[in-house]
């Protein structure tokens, strides 16, 4: 009932939505790359084993804290234009509460768990700079401590 | 012991290579010792090295911190905090 895939394909959110079953509530979260600041290509990084592992724990966490019948982790690798699906998460649970809430953490926690780095190219620059991480997303992951 | 230390995102950039295999001396015991020890190699380990508290680590696939020993270890990385999602 848990799937976690790293890949350098695109994925479809529709379908992984699908997969995750027709359980009374199913949530999910999904991250498009952003054309902040005139960025024409982002490169994902991560550390292959590692980031399988880390995302497992994650979802096998948000498992043990809500009552789900499915969690699926999806985070493409690689290079990527603005608009393209990056991450997926979702959950499948009896009821509402569950669903969403696991959403929440799953994503929260894998942006401060999960072995990934981004850089961001720009159009008007020669310059690729890796994106600094922002205190905000350690707030976010903290609150589930 | 020997043990394979890799690099990622920025630190592998400046310490230009994405893994190496080394065998740190006896008296390096710690994360913290270590990073201090490799910033000794070359050049660019020590622009790679220059603020440990920029660093993030893992030993064997696992997040540690800089205090962490380094006894047993097999793969040891160093990277910047992740930015994922």
């Amino acid at each position: 009932m848990i799937t976690v895939r790293v890949q350098l394909e695109p994925f479809d959110p529709g379908v992984e939505l699908v997969a995750l079953g027709t359980a009374g509530a199913v949530a999910s979260f999904t991250g498009h790359v952003r054309a902040d600041d005139g960025v024409a290509i982002l490169e994902l990084e991560h550390y292959p084993g590692m980031t399988e592992r880390a995302l497992e724990d994650i979802a096998a966490q948000a498992a043990d804290r809500w009552a789900l019948s499915a969690v699926r982790v999806v985070h493409r690798v690689g290079r990527m234009q603005p608009g393209d699906a990056i991450v997926f998460v979702g959950a499948a649970s009896a009821h509402r509460a569950a669903a969403l809430e696991a959403c929440a953490y799953l994503i929260d926690r894998l942006k401060t768990d999960a072995p990934f780095w981004k850089r961001e190219s720009r159009a008007n620059s020669d310059a690729a700079s890796w994106v600094e991480p922002r205190a905000a997303d350690d707030d976010a992951a903290a609150r589930w401590d | 012991m020997a043990v394979d230390i890799l690099y990622f995102a920025w630190v592998r950039e400046a310490v230009g290579a994405d893994a190496e295999r080394i065998e740190p001396p006896e008296d390096v015991t710690t994360m913290r010792e270590l990073v201090g020890w490799l910033a000794t190699r070359s050049e660019g380990h020590a622009a790679a090295m220059a603020e440990p508290a920029r660093l993030r680590a893992a030993i064997d696939q696992h997040f540690v911190t800089l205090d962490a020993p380094i006894a047993g270890a097999r793969e040891i990385a160093l990277f910047p905090p992740v930015t994922g999602g």
